[in-house]
């Protein structure tokens, strides 16, 4: 392959995934001997031994197989009822409404392909409903349906590109290709974002080009965490993911724990002390945590669970005693959060989080 | 008139776990008033670094029923340690951390006494080592925490049934951190695989190849690292770049901004060029904490047995060699972060050597603790039996240390020579190198008193990513014919 000897390796892979696709009716390497086939391809495109972008060509190439569409999260999200918006919407919410509705113009396409699609789903229900209407609708619908359902189209373009080998100038070249189509694909949301507004009776310019862009830099790990109060959790946490907790291998001793912990403070309650903490009551203490731990899994509607003998005994053993290094590790992780919340960056842990300092399988419950 | 007063004691809570017997705890488990006392009295406990792992270690530790600490750090404080450095002060900035923190530490928890060590790891005789039960590592470089590995692997001796020997296993707890990811884990030597068995799990540092910064550079970093290492010389030959020195700085920034200029690339600034040259990782003093926290509790279970640890939780049925990918997909930077074990997969297989655990942290996305299990390699080059070298009786010391230097698996040059409790040749310092410069010429089979084989432990340089660092190795000498040569001397006696 002339030309490419000192091209960055997504020209490579892209050039070379283009005549897979023209010798393969249109199809990308899917198989496992495709997938070789493909990377024996690659090496061969070699002239000399040692060239840095073809063997990153090689070491990338899954990228070629890797499923195309935008993620299950971001579909999740566009699903969101919140992305139905009206005039008490948060900014948030408009622009993901925005990205539901432009999916379908950033998909890209060629127009063969799409009368390819047009020639696929005429036989289809949803080509019969369309056929009769427009054609520039009936692309719209058809590949807001595609996208929908299939999960095709993509999310807007971050335009960053991690380094390649190259020489610089095809660098450059590059870098500049995919910073025009980030900028592009921006565009295209932020008008959309302003006509969302303008129906939904906001100032269209009420939502900064800034945080439009960081929204558009971000599509793809966008993220909505939902908490309930501490208040609901702890009077009514969801029975069914506690059973499930509990008869899971990986989750039971956490879980475990979860109840225990519950459990002990009403011991306390009804006590006047914690289980285990006096030495020559440990064993009463063991059946009297015991017969609490059932009655608090019966009120909370998991009659037919149990938290093992071990971990009540454990429960017993301990004495409410606090150990610095647990309450090290615990206030490490609480204002690890306190953190990510104040300087609003990464993801807030969602969740009850259970630290099982023994064989630490600690996990993240949501109740 | 008395007081009803109850005495509380400070170990009140430590004694729940170390006086009552209970079930998830270890097999060798004996709850009693012994064991807290043995552990204040006799376990000594080795901190290795005094920074931001150092400092939490060195707290926890003494808060947790140590008293006998001590810690070895060749680094003075920094103005930029104050955010995490917890025992240091702005008047401590230019002491040496391990002195400091010590003595903040004694200052604060009464009983418990801490030995600082300023000097490098290298500096210590091998024997330092071997006095302390546990070594608990709070490092930052892969070089270091080799060494150490090295060290407390190479008092690893096998029976005949290639079954570590107990009284020679050096237990290790390693806690690395980087922004919001950490890990803590467990190395028994001989059972679990030790640190170089699965030294392959880090990726490369990243290095730009010379050609991308002479020719091709991309991106700002490419330049500034042009300025630093290529062109610094080229204008300034002789004198060393000092990072610490604002002029040299601003001097290596400016001529970045010349060559991105050149090349049409964007983004140098003078705070991404100290980045780049000072390799600077942003820490975050909460991770430090609860590696830390994870790498004590583990101690504190190991000597005590106290409850089940992370390196045997599984029982012999158990065993999968599972490494799930561990957060990748929640990666938010599209794992664009060389830095991370996260980035690799292992299938699952059954196996029948104890395994490794570690305990990955990651608080970038929620919050991640997973625990994977790896495996021991047998012929890892440090806590395996060793690189077997067959050796004629008449070959010297000098021939000896020659060798090493050829060798495929060492490549070990400037060879100091140990055996037993021996130095045989050490190049350095200078006296010992003048006492044990005439042992050069002599037999290396009779420097060790003829046996027909034994261990020895070499330390020397050697080159890992094209970057020199200190090295320590176990080697498995047979001399050829010795027997033979005994049998005679036998015969001639009787």
């Amino acid at each position: 392959m002339i030309g490419l000897q000192r091209a960055p390796y997504v020209v490579i892979l892209v050039k070379m995934a283009e005549e897979w696709a023209k010798a393969h009716g249109g199809a990308l390497p899917s198989t496992r001997d495709e997938k070789e086939e493909f990377k024996e391809l690659l090496k061969a495109g070699m002239v000399t031994m040692d060239e840095d972008n073809y063997e990153e060509a090689i070491t990338y190439s899954s990228k070629v197989f890797a499923s195309q569409g935008i993620s299950s999260d971001l579909l999740q999200l566009i699903h969101d009822s919140c992305s139905e918006v009206d005039s008490n919407s948060s900014d948030f919410w408009v622009m993901v409404a925005a990205l539901k509705s432009v999916e379908m113009m950033l998909l890209g396409l060629h127009h063969d392909w799409i009368d390819k699609l047009l020639v696929d789903f005429r036989e289809t229900e949803i080509g019969q409903i369309c056929f009769s209407v427009q054609l520039e609708s009936v692309r719209h619908v058809l590949l807001y349906e595609f996208i929908v359902n299939e999960g095709g189209g993509e999310a807007p373009l971050e335009g960053s590109i991690p380094d390649m080998a190259s020489s610089t100038e095809l660098y450059v070249n590059l870098q500049k290709i995919y910073l025009e189509k980030a900028e592009a694909d921006f565009l295209v949301l932020q008008q959309r974002v302003k006509s969302i507004l303008k129906r939904i009776g906001r100032d269209p310019d009420s939502i900064s080009k800034a945080m439009i862009k960081s929204f558009c830099k971000n599509a793809r790990k966008l993220k909505v965490c939902r908490y309930r109060l501490v208040e609901d959790e702890f009077s009514n946490p969801a029975a069914s993911y506690l059973q499930k907790y509990l008869s899971d291998e990986e989750y039971s001793v956490a879980m475990g724990f979860y109840i225990l912990l519950r459990a002990v403070d009403r011991f306390a309650a009804n006590y006047n002390s914690f289980p285990g903490q006096f030495e020559g009551e440990l064993d009463e203490d063991i059946s009297r945590l015991k017969t609490v731990v059932v009655g608090l899994l019966n009120d909370l509607g998991c009659n037919g669970s149990t938290v093992t003998e071990d971990l009540i005994n454990e429960m017993c053993r301990f004495g409410a005693s606090e150990l610095h290094a647990v309450a090290a590790f615990i206030g490490g992780i609480a204002s690890q959060e306190v953190i990510k919340l104040i300087t609003k960056q990464f993801v807030p842990m969602v969740g009850t989080f259970i630290f099982n300092g023994i064989d630490h399988k600690s996990q993240l419950l949501t109740l | 008139m008395a007081e009803s007063t109850v005495h509380q004691s400070r170990s009140r809570d430590l004694d729940k776990l170390l006086l009552r017997p209970g079930n998830l705890v270890a097999p060798t488990f004996e709850p009693g008033a012994q064991l807290r006392d043995d552990l204040q009295e006799y376990a000594r406990i080795l901190v290795v670094g005094a920074g931001g792992l150092g400092c939490e270690l060195l707290k926890d530790l003494a808060l947790s029923g140590f008293k006998n600490l001590e810690v070895i750090d060749m680094d003075r404080i920094e103005v930029t340690n104050l955010n995490r450095q917890f025992l240091f002060r702005l008047e401590d900035v230019g002491k040496p951390k391990a002195e400091v923190a010590a003595k903040r530490v004694m200052e604060r928890v009464s009983g418990v006494n801490i030995v600082p060590h300023f000097c490098r790891i290298e500096d210590k005789d091998i024997d330092f080592y071997k006095d302390f039960i546990i070594i608990v590592l709070g490092l930052d470089s892969v070089e270091a925490r080799s060494y150490i590995n090295a060290v407390a692997c190479g008092f690893l001796e096998y029976d005949s049934d290639d079954k570590p020997i107990e009284e020679t296993v050096k237990p290790m707890v390693d806690g690395g951190t980087e922004g919001f990811k950490g890990h803590a884990r467990v190395i028994i030597p001989g059972s679990t695989p030790c640190f170089e068995c699965i030294i392959w799990l880090f990726p490369p540092q990243v290095k730009f190849p010379l050609c991308t910064l002479a020719e091709t550079p991309r991106t700002a970093a490419h330049c500034i690292e042009y300025a630093h290492l290529i062109k610094w010389d080229e204008v300034h030959s002789g004198k060393t770049f000092d990072p610490d020195d604002p002029e040299h700085m601003k001097w290596v920034y400016t001529e970045a901004v010349k060559r991105a200029e050149l090349f049409g690339i964007q983004g140098v600034t003078y705070s991404l060029t100290q980045g780049v040259v000072k390799n600077i990782i942003p820490a975050i003093a909460s991770t430090n904490a609860i590696v830390s926290a994870v790498c004590t509790l583990e101690t504190l279970k190991l000597v005590s047995g106290c409850s089940k640890t992370l390196s045997n939780y599984l029982t012999c049925v158990e065993f999968f060699l599972i490494l799930l990918y561990f957060g990748i997909s929640s990666c938010p930077s599209g794992c664009g972060n060389h830095n991370c074990l996260l980035q690799y997969t292992i299938h699952v297989t059954e196996s029948d050597g104890i395994m490794l655990t570690i305990e990955m942290y990651n608080g970038m996305e929620g919050l991640h603790i997973k625990v994977t299990e790896f495996v021991k390699d047998k012929d890892c080059l440090a806590c395996g039996p060793g690189v077997l070298l067959e050796l004629d009786t008449s070959v010297t010391l000098q021939k000896f240390i020659d060798m090493l230097e050829e060798h495929p698996k060492l490549l070990l040059s400037k060879a100091s020579v140990r055996y037993r409790a021996m130095n045989l040749y050490m190049q350095a310092p200078q006296v010992l190198e003048e006492m044990t410069r005439s042992n050069l010429n002599l037999p290396l089979f009779e420097l060790m008193g003829k046996v027909p084989k034994d261990i020895v432990h070499v330390t020397g340089t050697t080159s890992r990513d094209d970057k020199k660092t200190s090295c320590l190795r176990k080697l498995r000498l047979v001399f050829k014919g010795a027997d033979a040569v005994t049998d005679q001397d036998m015969a001639v006696g009787a």
